[in-house]
């Protein structure tokens, strides 16, 4: 398990026996995972398993205490991005949500959308200021972009509203949004559907679906909605008091023990 | 019912008037008179009267006012929650109304702004060319502040920076430029880029201790950071002339021609004008780009701004660089106007007039931040008579603006995006 082992062809990611500490405790305890390229892959496990923990440590926000996390880049070569900065680690092609909306709620919805289309642009201080030509065209060229990504997500009528006026299922919708327009070859999910009701539910299911089938984005999602996992996900981790527990296919895990253990308790 | 709610609110007035009485007795109704060593309280009862009957109707006056703002508030709130595709489109007409009676608005502002030393003379100017100096002041440090969202309590050092880089020049390089025949009128022109220069290696420097910080220990680190280089300047008395300053300051020269002090200030006030027009040119454009985006992200969320791409270490040096660099043109000016500086121009009463013409006038908001600048430099100048009620105006009408306008006098208005236009030519 811990020998170390190149990315298979189709694999985009691979956690490698990742531990991360917090003071004396050990919230990822030794966690090794890989996503295949265009498949839809789960992340659950009970309150505090550290689900999020790991979407921290793959994305930058945290730096792991120990294993690796590789990728692998569109050129197609493996690249070791554990420790990188967030930023970078976004460049590289991994978007993501949060579970806590993260919205940049004073700026329209446009502008949020139009973030994530930063590192696509070039201008700076001086061109901001110049604002010649080119840069106008730039600036013309991001904005078409973000509208239609906001269309492809439905959220075309809420353009200019500010963020926080949103209602919650679209301002859920608009972080799928912002992560899309960071052009990602993998998105990952933090909880997309929590708080929503069954009809914004069914929509985002279908959401993600059109997401892998016509972006070909792989999708890492982390979910407490269990029809919803069991209905898109092709791969199941399990996770528990930081380890994980459990990898299959949804019907494998459905009737693992282990894992109706840590659900159900004894 | 309606008798009831009378009653009650007649029974709450009461309540704040009888607390404005025992809150005032000490200092309106008891009046301490020292006479030959021997102190004697006089009181004023006849005062008691006047005071409740204030407290009361202030106390009716200030809940309704509290009711009216809540409502008011509350309102604009549910429009926007309840907004549809055609209340988009009502907004986006409204704003193509505007642009014709904007221009003319700013063009009269300009005539009029141009006039105005001719029209009022040498005391009205200087007043005006120090409501200037704040105004380009108070937008670079909404660069920090409003754009950035980085608390910065130490602007006025960066203010220090620009006017000591002048005063420096003149002192040490002055004699010999003089010397070579070169009239002392250009050290100006020749300080005014320098001085910008100078002040955002400054900021640069201050944003590399603070690239890990923020909220409270950023304010922290900001304001021992304007103390730390009021005392350096204060202490380094060998080179910068210490809490004495630096004196004698030339005024700028028109083409080679030395000016007398009343149409030198008309010349200060038209290059001030002059710089006021380009930081506000040069401020709305980065405001509205890609880098004024990403600075936006940065004050609403750097964790979710960090993990979009935009990288916040660049995007801090950038902030706190242009911030200064605004700053440092303003300290010549003010250099140049006063002809005379020390440290004492540089406090931290400074840096919070510049940080409360921010918040006052409207966060992020230009326009506001000019309103705001003007009112904070302006309305003390011609309400010297009110001197000693001065910081209690002030303290009223903070409170007031805060609760009141919470968004500043004039709140940042956000650009709209059509794209009807287009759809219906594809």
């Amino acid at each position: 398990m811990s020998t170390e082992r190149l990315l298979y062809e189709n694999e985009v990611l691979e956690l490698d026996n990742i531990v991360m500490t917090f003071g004396g405790l050990r919230a990822i305890d030794g966690v090794s995972m890989h996503i295949d390229k265009g498949e839809i892959a789960a992340l659950i496990g009970p309150n505090g398993a550290g689900k999020t923990t790991i979407f921290n440590c793959i994305t930058g926000v945290y730096k792991p205490t120990e294993g690796k996390i590789k990728i692998r880049s569109r050129s197609g070569a493996v690249e070791e991005i554990h420790g990188l900065k967030p930023n970078v680690i976004n460049q590289k092609g991994l978007a993501r949500t949060f579970q806590n909306i993260r919205l940049f709620n004073n700026m329209s919805v446009l502008e949020n959308v139009m973030i994530g289309r930063h590192n696509s642009l070039k201008a700076g201080v001086l061109k901001a200021i110049v604002r010649d030509k080119a840069t106008k065209e730039e600036e013309q060229r991001v904005i078409e972009e973000s509208y239609e990504i906001l269309k492809k997500l439905k959220l075309d009528p809420y353009t200019n509203e500010m963020a926080k006026n949103l209602p919650y299922g679209e301002q859920r919708r608009l972080e799928i949004a912002r992560a899309l327009a960071t052009d990602p070859f993998l998105l990952l999910l933090d909880e997309p559907v929590a708080g929503m009701n069954a009809q914004e539910t069914r929509d985002l299911e279908e959401t993600i679906g059109i997401i892998r089938d016509k972006e070909h984005i792989t999708i890492l999602l982390i979910e407490h909605d269990m029809s919803l996992v069991m209905e898109v996900s092709e791969r199941i981790y399990v996770l528990d008091y930081g380890r994980l527990i459990a990898e299959g296919t949804p019907k494998e895990i459905k009737h693992n023990p282990d894992v109706i253990r840590a659900y159900l308790g004894e | 019912m309606k008798v009831q709610t009378i009653l009650t609110e007649i029974k709450k007035s009461l309540t704040v008037a009888i607390w404005f009485i025992i809150l005032f007795f000490p200092i309106m109704v008891m009046k301490v008179s020292v006479s030959r060593g021997v102190a004697q309280i006089q009181f004023r009862w006849n005062l008691i009267l006047p005071i409740g009957v204030a407290g009361f109707v202030l106390s009716f006056i200030w809940r309704h006012a509290l009711v009216w703002n809540e409502s008011h508030g509350s309102a604009k709130k549910g429009d926007g929650a309840a907004m549809s595709s055609s209340s988009l489109t009502r907004r986006s007409s409204n704003v193509s109304v505007n642009p014709f009676s904007r221009s003319v608005g700013a063009l009269l502002l300009l005539v009029f702004a141009a006039a105005f030393p001719f029209l009022f003379g040498m005391y009205h100017t200087n007043v005006m060319i120090t409501a200037f100096i704040y105004v380009i002041l108070g937008l670079g440090l909404n660069i920090v502040v409003g754009l950035g969202g980085l608390l910065n309590l130490g602007y006025a050092a960066f203010f220090g920076v620009g006017a000591y880089t002048y005063g420096l020049i003149w002192k040490y390089v002055g004699p010999s430029f003089v010397a070579a025949g070169f009239d002392p009128g250009w050290l100006f022109w020749i300080s005014l880029p320098v001085a910008g220069v100078v002040a955002m290696l400054f900021g640069v420097l201050l944003s590399l201790p603070v690239l890990r910080l923020r909220g409270d220990y950023l304010a922290i680190i900001t304001l021992a950071f304007g103390e730390i280089f009021h005392m350096v300047m204060q202490n380094s008395s060998d080179l910068t002339g210490g809490a004495t300053g630096i004196s004698l300051i030339p005024r700028p020269w028109f083409f080679g021609q030395k000016l007398a002090p009343g149409d030198a200030a008309t010349y200060i006030y038209f290059i001030a004008l002059v710089l006021v027009i380009i930081t506000i040119f040069v401020v709305r454009r980065i405001e509205d780009s890609r880098v004024g985006r990403a600075l936006e992200a940065m004050r609403e969320d750097q964790i979710a701004c960090q993990s979009m791409g935009v990288d916040l270490v660049k995007n801090k040096l950038i902030t706190f660089a242009l911030g200064a660099f605004w700053a440092g043109l303003a300290g010549v000016l003010m250099a140049a106007q006063t002809t005379y500086i020390n440290p004492d121009s540089f406090t931290l009463s400074e840096s919070m007039i510049m940080l409360m013409s921010v918040v006052v006038g409207g966060t992020g908001s230009i326009p506001g931040v000019i309103a705001g600048a003007m009112i904070l430099k302006l309305l003390p100048e011609y309400f010297r008579m009110l001197a000693q009620y001065r910081m209690l105006i002030y303290g009223i009408a903070m409170v007031l603006i805060i609760i009141f306008k919470s968004d500043g006098l004039i709140p940042r208005k956000r650009k709209q995006y059509t794209f009807e236009a287009k759809e219906t030519a594809k």
